[in-house]
């Protein structure tokens, strides 16, 4: 593991890249994280002085779409990300070695860099049954992810999975699947949600990690706060027909066309924070919103327990009846309208009653 | 005329001091007791003014009005909308924050509806007798100065409570806009912790909404309905503060 002191810088001179280029790129990355004029240099500094950061990748109950994402990245390549920046150590997905192999590297990462190790986590544990709905090398995967955190720097969650659990743990979570934060409480944590997360924004957070040693600042729910700021809707292309007033009503109406704002199709945007609506996807290309589809709120708490993806108003589900809050508020409103009708009615009678006896009693 | 000292039997403890309050301020002889303070009674009214227009508005930001024609740079109608809606909301809570303080400052009246004496058995009795008195099962009602136990109840509940919530609530959401940075989301940013999905945030401002329709077609029903009925006034007493007494 000799490669543990070798330098990004070091090691991408070795791959032929000029100095001229490493420079380009520090440029376009201290850009893209929104830093300052002294941005770039630091990054240059950083990535020629430091030793490469050890990253263990593991996977949980997941898809491996976070990866699929992670290994698109376009600023910066992936390639440079995972070969030169970080010394991916361990990753059971995209690593050569198998089996026992694996496990040797995945147990040599941990003595030899503890403490200062990024445990990547994609996925979450499922506590159910103790944990047995994930074996991960013939262990529940919930004792080897507390066991790898336990000498880990800090934690990466990626995706809805780790960072709240997403499909696997929706109602009624059968498996008990549970996200990072949840299982793991004594090392920072960085969630990075989304289902998956924009590949820019995966490699950009490590980025950060590796130039400055530490974790970018986190909002109130531990996610960057760089890319997890600001809704969709607040830097949506399409804001202003929202502010106008003018919506899609159905899906292939003139408005849809016209590409107004989605809102009354259910579009999350004024919910969901990410950074679909000025980083997109695919290297910029477009973002769900663009191509003429409501945000489903994928980067949020729960976000498939919401109801439909296509209603403005949540379904509550409380009352073993699924109604809006609208629908709710109507009922209870015509009900306590009826009854205050009823009572006024029966007040009226009560005091004609009372006045004719009254009367009776004078005369 | 009512003369509180003629009918000891049914006498509030409030009144015999509210006696002693009419006696130094308008003479013992006089009909009427100065319960509703000026502050209070401009509250009560930009607090109404503004809730009228926050409903109404925030139905339509839940539920947003059919396409306008043109161009999406000459129209502003949902901008306008919640426009209005942020600004009510931001006169209630301030005029809400200014009720509070009269709280402190004002009459005795002035504290009941951010408080209820549970402690009390005497208030769970009054609470019963008032209960009694809309179920047609009491035909004589009592006389209060301030609110009676029961309305004192469902404004607490109704008004300072579900008011409370939505202003905490609406600020929270007016912070998503405003940024992680702003004042609001430092001072009301706690509540994602509760909900951290803030379509969650959404659907509770919104049941909220429909639990002050509700308080309000009460609230007005009852104060109408017990000016008709009571032996005292209630809607002409927001107006001039003054409660008449009449037997």
């Amino acid at each position: 593991m000799g490669a543990a002191t070798e330098t990004f810088y070091s090691v991408i001179r070795r791959q032929g890249i000029t100095r001229r280029s490493f420079h380009k790129f520090c440029s376009l990355t201290a850009t893209s994280l929104g830093l300052g004029p002294l941005g770039a240099s630091r990054i240059a500094n950083a990535l020629e002085t430091k030793p490469r950061v050890p990253v263990i990748w593991m996977h949980g109950l997941e898809c491996t779409c976070c990866s699929e994402s992670f290994i698109r990245s376009a600023h910066p390549l992936v390639k440079d990300a995972v070969l030169s920046m970080i010394s991916l150590d361990y990753d059971g997905t995209i690593m050569a070695a198998a089996g026992h192999q694996a496990e040797a590297i995945l147990e040599e990462t941990r003595a030899k860099h503890k403490g200062q190790y990024i445990l990547a986590v994609e996925g979450n544990p499922p506590l159910n049954e103790g944990g047995m709905f994930c074996i991960h090398g013939g262990k529940p995967f919930v004792e080897k992810l507390k066991m790898v955190a336990e000498d880990a720097m800090a934690i990466i969650a990626w995706g809805a999975c780790a960072s709240w659990g997403c499909v696997q743990a929706a109602k009624p979570n059968p498996t008990q699947a549970t996200p990072i934060d949840k299982v793991i409480a004594n090392k920072p944590i960085i969630k990075v949600p989304g289902c998956p997360p924009i590949a820019e924004v995966m490699t950009g957070v490590i980025t950060f990690i590796t130039t400055f040693g530490k974790l970018p600042e986190l909002d109130r729910q531990g996610r960057p706060k760089m890319f997890y700021s600001q809704r969709i809707h607040d830097k949506c292309y399409r804001r202003s027909h929202f502010d106008a007033g003018q919506f899609v009503e159905e899906w292939d109406d003139e408005a849809a066309r016209k590409g107004y704002c989605l809102y009354k199709m259910g579009c999350k945007g004024p919910t969901t924070y990410n950074a679909c609506s000025t980083v997109r996807w695919n290297g910029g290309v477009s973002f769900p919103i663009q191509s003429g589809h409501g945000c489903i709120g994928c980067s949020e708490d729960g976000f498939w327990d919401k109801g439909s993806f296509y209603d403005r108003l949540t379904n509550i589900k409380q009352f073993g009846i699924e109604k809006n809050a609208d629908q709710i508020g109507m009922v209870a409103a015509g009900a306590v309208g009826a009854a205050v009708a009823a009572h006024a009615a029966v007040t009226a009678v009560k005091r004609l009653a009372g006045k004719s006896e009254d009367a009776h009693h004078t005369s | 005329m009512m003369d509180v000292a003629a009918r000891p039997a049914e006498a509030e403890p409030d009144l015999s001091a509210i006696a002693a309050d009419a006696a130094g301020e308008h003479g013992v002889c006089r009909p009427a007791v100065y319960v509703y303070e000026a502050p209070v009674r401009i509250c009560h009214w930009v607090n109404a003014f503004s809730i009228i227009v926050l409903m109404v508005t925030g139905y339509l930001i839940g539920t947003p009005l059919p396409s306008v024609e043109g161009e999406a740079s000459a129209n502003f109608v949902m901008g306008y909308i919640r426009f209005a809606h942020f600004a009510a909301g931001q006169v209630l809570a301030v005029f809400f924050l200014a009720r509070i303080l009269w709280a402190f400052v004002g009459n005795h009246y002035s504290r009941q509806i951010f408080y209820l004496p549970v402690h009390r058995k005497h208030f769970w009795k009054e609470v019963l007798h008032e209960i009694r008195w809309y179920a047609f099962l009491d035909r004589e009602p009592k006389m209060y100065v301030g609110h009676n136990p029961l309305a004192r109840t469902a404004m607490f509940t109704g008004f300072t409570l579900f008011v409370a919530f939505m202003i905490v609530t609406g600020f929270a959401l007016y912070s998503e806009g405003a940024g992680i940075d702003s004042w609001q989301h430092k001072l009301f940013g706690w509540v994602f912790a509760i909900w951290p999905n803030s379509q969650d945030v959404h659907t509770w401002h919104h049941l909220g909404m429909w639990a002050l329709v509700v308080f309000v077609m009460v609230h007005i029903y009852a104060a109408v309905r017990e000016d008709i009925m009571s032996r005292q006034s209630i809607v002409s007493s927001m107006i001039s503060g003054e409660r008449q007494f009449r037997d």
